[in-house]
């Protein structure tokens, strides 16, 4: 009676170049053969899915943070906003109320408790949201203004409106941001399971081990996914069996992956194994959200 | 001799991680050894002090921003704060309200409307700093953001601060930067005060994507910078592409690296590419040495 809800993924990795990108196109392009499918980058200071994607373009929108913007006629200069802002976003500058607009976290404060009404919440442009569509695959980017700092809006804006229009696609995935900082925290946070992405080699165990300590503060089951398995060590597997991770495929070291990738290629389709890995962690997925239901 | 006029500083940077940025890093601090100061910036995900082994001599710990708390004796459940509250970070929990650290922004916003003080702002530790000696014996900064802190670039500037002062105090010539990634503010801050930026990338559609937004951040603040070009031949034409790019940029090209396990490999042992014997050691040296006579030449 109720309504299926939609199994979120997000594709995570201590830091970039460990092969998020890779892993996210390929998973999302195979799996839409068989059913329809949802690929969000949230990788919004470098959204890189769309190399790999073709599909139409069908709409872009633009989206906004809130900020006040100052109103000198109505002003008396009470102080009251540049003593409220603890980000130093508004500030009195002589007989000038200034707004540093990268620096404002949209929390409303000096707004709302402007006894003038002089602070208008106006909307500020911060990135684009784009959505294509290729057979089965509804793919959206959300891409970040150039010289805006703040991802943490935009990703949050992006999962809103996910929920909001997306929510019959029953299986979304989610490439997030690299690190360990709120960025990845605001990407994950709204999905059911993750996937982490590593190298066998000591950076990519040293990034994981962060990464996992990362979403255990989120709560969220996770597994890891080793790319280039083969070169480096095997420190990353031992990690993963004495913590009971569970590793849900390896996709071996290949040259040939390298160069279907730099060509903007999806690989599964010209490297076997590839799509032996990417069956695997399907039947994983599958097998654990049905034990979810 | 003003100290400030000889240092230098030189960011290793790459948009995207992956590239080989701290493995070049490494190398340079290898081969720079005692004459530079190294820092850290990519302090959400730290990886040079894997092969620099920095010995974490001094700790301290970093703080930045601010963190909501109620004092549940003092509350009368109004609910004032959790409807101002933008961040959804006050909720209510059996008879409670209560603030999750993990979505407080530190706005200060809920303080200013509780009714009856019962919420009090504290100082949020973020991170640590360290100030260790490498392996090579030159002092390097390094940091490490807490878990789901935000990277606000605060750490970052901490980090390069601290650097700085240190290079100055010992005379050093120049500062080595392990940059952060992406375009956002920690990127801006592991680049104020640069004199030279060494971009990091590969002949890949997303390598020259990420590199051509990662220089829109550099033009803003006019630096010189150099590109390394790594797994050239992975894919020849996108290298040849770059390339161009470079030129019309007037980005210098230092050199273009083979695709060669031999990186990984020498990470494995804990080392950088200049302490094992492989051909590309003379590459990296010869990297440095050009690095250092632009710098000079524009001086
Ligand atoms: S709070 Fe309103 S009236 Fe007071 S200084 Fe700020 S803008 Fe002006
Ligand atoms: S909305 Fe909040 S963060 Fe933005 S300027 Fe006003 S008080 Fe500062
Ligand atoms: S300080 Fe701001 S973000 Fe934190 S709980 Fe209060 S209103 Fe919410
Ligand atoms: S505003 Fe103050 S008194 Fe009211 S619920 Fe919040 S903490 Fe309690």
């Amino acid at each position: 009676m109720t309504e299926k809800k939609p199994f979120k993924i997000a594709i995570a990795s201590g830091k970039g170049g460990t092969g998020k990108t890779l892993l996210s196109t390929n998973l999302a392009a195979y799996l839409s053969q068989t059913r329809s499918t949802l690929l969000v980058d949230l990788d919004v200071e470098e959204p890189n899915d769309f190399i790999f994607i073709k599909g139409t373009l069908e709409s872009v929108s633009d989206q906004y943070k809130m900020i006040p913007e100052w109103g000198e006629d109505k002003c008396t200069l009470c102080g009251i906003c540049s003593n409220v802002c603890k980000y130093h976003a508004v500030v009195q500058l002589g007989t000038f109320i200034a707004v540093f607009k990268e620096l404002c976290h949209s929390c409303y404060a000096c707004s709302e408790l402007c006894p003038e009404l002089a602070l208008p919440m106006q909307k500020h442009k911060i990135g684009e949201l784009s959505k294509r569509s290729d057979g089965h695959l509804t793919f959206i980017e959300s891409r970040l203004e150039i010289c805006e700092e703040q991802a943490v809006p935009l990703i949050h804006q992006t999962h809103n409106l996910v929920d909001e229009d997306y929510n019959k696609i029953p299986f979304q995935l989610f490439d997030c941001p690299p690190g360990t900082s709120c960025p990845v925290i605001a990407a994950a946070k709204n999905t059911d399971y993750v996937i982490l992405v590593t190298e066998s080699t000591p950076f990519g165990l040293n990034d994981l081990k962060l990464a996992v300590e990362t979403i255990s503060k989120l709560g969220k089951p996770l597994g890891v996914i080793i790319n280039r398995h083969g070169i480096g060590n095997n420190d990353v597997e031992s990690y993963c069996a004495h913590n009971q991770i569970p590793v849900l495929a390896k996709i071996p070291f290949d040259r040939q992956i390298a160069k279907c990738y730099s060509k903007g290629e999806l690989v599964y389709a010209k490297v076997e194994h590839v799509e032996t890995s990417l069956r695997q962690i399907i039947k994983y997925l599958d097998e654990t959200h049905g034990n979810h239901e | 001799m003003k100290p400030t006029e000889i240092m230098n500083e030189i960011v290793v940077l790459s948009g995207k991680g992956g590239t080989g940025k701290t493995s070049i890093a490494a190398s340079l601090a290898v081969l720079a050894g005692n004459s530079a100061v190294i820092a850290d910036c990519d302090v959400g995900a730290a990886n040079i002090h894997l092969l620099l082994k920095p010995d974490f001599g001094k700790t301290f710990e970093f703080y930045s921003g601010e963190l909501a708390s109620i004092h549940q004796e003092l509350c009368t459940v109004c609910g004032k704060c959790a409807e101002v509250c933008r961040f959804k970070a006050i909720s209510f929990i059996d008879d409670h309200y209560l603030i999750s650290d993990l979505d407080c922004e530190g706005c200060g916003y809920c303080e200013r409307v509780c009714p009856t003080h019962a919420i009090a702002m504290y100082e949020r530790k973020s991170g640590h700093v360290y100030i260790s000696k490498t392996k090579v014996g030159s002092t390097m900064v390094h940091a490490r953001l807490d878990i789901s802190a935000e990277n606000s670039g605060k750490l970052v500037a901490a980090v390069k601060n601290e650097a700085k002062s240190i290079a100055i105090k010992e005379d050093k010539q120049f500062i080595i930067v392990d940059g952060s990634p992406g375009i956002g503010c920690p990127v801006v801050s592991s680049l104020s005060g640069a004199n030279y930026v060494i971009l990091v990338t590969e002949p890949t559609l997303s390598g020259l994507h990420d590199l051509k937004r990662v220089h829109a951040v550099i033009s803003r603040f006019r630096i010189q910078s150099g590109c390394i070009i790594n797994k050239f031949d992975l894919n020849l034409e996108k290298t040849v592409e770059i390339k161009h790019f470079l030129e019309e940029l007037q980005i210098h090209h230092l050199a273009d690296i083979s695709y060669d396990i031999a990186f990984t490999q020498a990470m494995t042992e804990g080392k950088t590419i200049v302490e094992t014997s492989s051909p590309l050691k003379q590459l990296i040296e010869e990297v440095w040495y050009n690095v250092k006579e632009q710098i000079i030449i524009k001086k």
